[in-house]
């Protein structure tokens, strides 16, 4: 197209740059400063306090998505493989939850899992000893689980559907069967949506501070509690809060870092990401 | 053996999505003096008659839906360019441009939500004016739906064939006309699928409303106040209308499509 046409992202160019890169420069400004605005790096240093938190939300964050891809995958397989009309009824069904906010989501679960919630109601009934559930970290995965899964799903679908048929059946002309069809022609050929479905669970999984208060009770405190605490809880310190922001960001970042050493590389200026 | 695996593994999968949804509509016709969530009280319209009763609930809604319109068509307008804009560029600005739109997707909402309150808060500062509230809630709501009006752009350009552009304006189309006629409707899908995400994930949001609402309330965080103390069925009700509002939009769409391929409307009785 002509060359004219670069201008139209002009607009965009302006917007991004006032709404992401400066806000970004101010949270590394608070991150450096004290409440008096002057250089300190004791914001930073005091981050280390909260090695725990970092750890738990990363393995819980990490076991979610794990669960997300070893469930998301076989539907979005599945989906892949029915005619177009069941396909476009699927997508609908696994978007659809994602209309009702993730707050009430998170809250039926609540009324599931309590110990006289539904659940433990229905095992009772049968004669089942009740399990404790909620307030738990299992509790926390199961809504990261419920809520961030249809992110997993949407991508490994549009990529799924985009593989091209001529290439599956060039590799059964050459004798694979359906098993390595499937391990070495559909699962290396969909790596961009499970790199882009993994970060879309990951990213939000690892930083909520919704579903540790709502299904994790007191005890599960995440790295997104401990930001909220400085921004607009009790222990209001921005400074503190924007340090700790700061390096979630560098944490995801080196993930994301790793995450795409195992991309092609073709994904970077389509799907794909940052670095 | 195959197939029954596919349908029951697809069943279950669906159940887990949908049982909580169930149990949330299902609650909203409980009939309790307390609002109890474990316990039937037998059916009741009380929490809906009480839902159209109450006035915060209500501008909350508008506010969600207000907000929801005006970023989804401004970030579809303004992400739309922005790809087409991107798409011409040679390799080095584009992936410059591609980084920057990536960001706030790899980027944890709750450090966006964060950098724009201090943003915000900020500006209010150095020059005054009014503190944060709707006008702070249309900027970041349109700023963090961009990238995905981007993303399902992007592709479908890339997509065409850029000798059709080229073909059109040899057959006498202008540079414009040419634009409307042929790039428009071959990248339509990508901007619709960018125009509902972008609807979408506004509605949606609580992490960066929160952090940018002031004191400005939105469904989503109207819904949190509740949760700390109690939630009330009104706001189960208020799920089950808007579910119920969602289902016959996809019903009507679903319908719609179907017809334009020219088939039989009598089949289509489900979504």
């Amino acid at each position: 197209m002509k060359s004219d046409s670069k201008l139209l992202s002009a607009p965009y160019t302006v917007w991004m740059t006032v709404f992401i890169v400066l806000p970004m420069l101010l949270v590394g400004y608070f991150a450096f400063t004290d409440k008096s605005g002057s250089f300190t790096m004791e914001n930073i240093l005091s981050v280390g306090q909260y090695s725990n938190v970092f750890l738990r939300s990363i393995w819980l964050g990490a076991v979610a998505t794990a669960v997300s891809l070893g469930l998301g995958y076989p539907l979005a397989y599945i989906i892949s493989k029915v005619n177009v009309r069941r396909q476009n009824i699927m997508v609908m069904l696994v978007m659809l939850p994602m209309w009702m906010n993730f707050l009430l989501r998170t809250y039926a679960w609540m009324t599931l899992l309590e110990d006289n919630g539904l659940i433990n109601s229905a095992l009772a009934a049968v004669g089942l000893p009740r399990v404790h559930m909620i307030n738990t970290a299992g509790a926390v995965v199961l809504g990261m689980v419920y809520n961030y899964i249809p992110y997993m799903i949407l991508p490994l679908y549009s990529v799924l559907t985009k593989i091209d048929r001529s290439v599956i059946e060039a590799a059964q002309d050459l004798g694979a069967n359906s098993r390595e069809v499937f391990w070495k022609v559909v699962v290396p050929m969909s790596m961009p949506g499970v790199i882009s479905g993994v970060t879309m669970v990951f990213v939000p999984a690892v930083s909520t501070f919704i579903i540790s208060k709502m299904l994790g009770g007191g005890g599960n405190l995440l790295i997104g509690d401990l930001i909220d605490m400085q921004f607009l809880g009790s222990a209001y310190n921005p400074n503190l809060g924007s340090a700790v922001s700061l390096v979630l960001m560098v944490i995801i970042l080196i993930c994301m870092g790793i995450m795409n050493q195992f991309d092609d590389g073709e994904a970077v200026d389509g799907g794909g990401m940052l670095i | 053996m195959k197939k029954a695996g596919a349908h029951i593994y697809t069943f279950l999968i669906f159940l887990f999505l949908y049982a909580p949804i169930l149990v949330l509509i299902v609650f909203s016709f409980n009939d309790t003096e307390t609002g109890s969530r474990a316990v039937w009280g037998g059916f009741s319209l009380r929490w809906y008659k009480k839902l159209f009763e109450d006035r915060l609930i209500l501008e909350a809604l508008r506010n969600t839906l207000l907000i929801a319109v005006v970023s989804a068509a401004v970030s579809t307008a303004l992400g739309t360019m922005a790809a087409i804009g991107i798409n011409s560029m040679k390799r080095l600005p584009r992936r410059i441009m591609m980084n920057i739109t990536n960001f706030p997707m790899v980027n944890p909402e709750i450090v966006t939500g964060v950098s724009l309150m201090l943003l915000f808060v900020s500006a209010v500062k150095l020059f005054g004016g009014r503190s944060l509230g709707m006008g702070s809630l249309f900027a970041a709501h349109i700023t963090f739906c961009l990238p995905y009006v981007i993303l399902s752009v992007l592709p479908k350009l890339r997509q065409m064939d850029p000798n059709l552009y080229e073909a059109a304006q040899d057959l006498g189309c202008t540079p414009v006309k040419a634009f409307f006629k042929v790039v428009l409707p071959e990248i339509m899908p990508g901007i619709v699928t960018g125009l509902i995400m972008a609807f979408t994930l506004s509605i949606d949001d609580f992490v960066i409303s929160y952090f940018t609402s002031g004191t400005t309330q939105t469904l989503p965080i109207y819904i949190y106040s509740m949760t700390r103390k109690r939630i009330s069925p009104e706001i189960n009700a208020l799920s089950t209308v808007l579910f119920a509002v969602v289902m016959v939009l996809l019903i009507i769409i679903n319908i719609r499509s179907f017809k334009d391929r020219g088939q039989s409307q009598r089949e289509e009785t489900y979504i």
